[in-house]
């Protein structure tokens, strides 16, 4: 795989788009392999009586799944130096085959000295966005 | 109740050591739906210059997860986790997290506001190596909403 290189880049580039679905049993597998048992991602007779829809995708699950759009794109996730995000919005997750559909894209905002691009992330669930300044570093090689 | 700012700077015991192992840095990407080979096969790690698996840019949440707890669930601090929900999220890698990797979490109070009858607790952790190398530090924006006082 070839690699990015941090002169092939320009302010306002777009990194591949992408969709990612989030039914039932990918909340189950994120709250095994994280630890996280929250009820409110599992239980939809707790996640309703405290107000919510359905249960709803853990933030991380969220965080962690859009990052992608990076991570395929630069071919070697070890050359991201930061990643934030605000959750904004719940993603509830019904139980049916369909799930949940999130809509990814990605921008290269800023290049920074010592060969540092700085991506924005936008993640689209019905029309609402469920993830606020969503910024990733990437340190490359030049 | 708002929360005491005097627990701003708090800092709580390392962590016993998290040992961070192949089988669950395949696990963590397979529950992310994520399929990069560098997550999954040694010599692909390699071939991108790392001693081992790495480990993906989310997975410190697993490693600090039970240092985070010690904030969450501190008497003195009483948080109702009833009413706390994650409001933001931020890693600063030094390097990535590797398979083999032997790391401890420190957790600190990193800053406490209060806006809208909400209180917000920023919750730093740091992540070394038994070696004392600074891996990646996490932080955690957790949002306790506030109780309507009965009128």
């Amino acid at each position: 795989m070839t690699l990015i290189s941090y002169f092939d880049l320009h302010v306002g580039l777009e990194l591949p788009a992408q969709e990612f679905v989030f039914t039932r049993v990918d909340l189950i597998k994120y709250a095994g392999a994280s630890g996280d048992f929250n009820v409110i991602h599992w239980n939809e007779r707790v996640a309703t009586e405290v107000g919510l829809p359905s249960v709803i995708a853990h933030g991380m699950l969220t965080m962690g799944t859009v990052i992608r759009v990076v991570t395929d794109w630069l071919g070697d996730p070890g050359k991201i130096t930061s990643y934030s995000a605000r959750f904004t919005r719940p993603i509830p997750v019904p139980d049916s085959d369909e799930g949940a559909t999130i809509k990814v894209t990605a921008k290269i905002t800023e290049l920074l000295e010592n060969n540092q691009a700085v991506i924005s992330i936008l993640a689209i669930h019905n029309d609402v966005t469920v993830l606020a300044k969503t910024v990733v570093t990437v340190t490359l090689k030049p | 109740m708002a929360i005491n700012p005097e627990f701003i700077g708090r800092t709580y015991p390392p962590t016993p050591v998290y040992f961070v192992g192949r089988e669950k840095i395949r696990e963590f990407a397979t529950a992310l739906g994520d399929t990069a080979s560098c997550y999954f096969e040694v010599d692909s790690a390699r071939a991108l210059g790392y001693p081992d698996l790495i480990a993906p840019p989310t997975f410190a949440v697993v490693v600090t997860m039970k240092a985070g707890e010690q904030v969450v669930f501190d008497p003195e601090l009483a948080l109702d986790y009833t009413r706390v929900v994650h409001g933001e999220q931020k890693f600063v890698h030094q390097r990535p997290i590797f398979a083999g990797d032997q790391l401890t979490s420190t957790v600190s109070v990193d800053s406490i506001r209060s806006a809208a009858g909400n209180d917000m607790i920023m919750v730093k952790a740091q992540v070394h190596s038994t070696s004392g190398e600074l891996v990646s530090t996490v932080y955690s924006l957790l949002v306790s909403r506030g109780v309507e006082e009965p009128t």
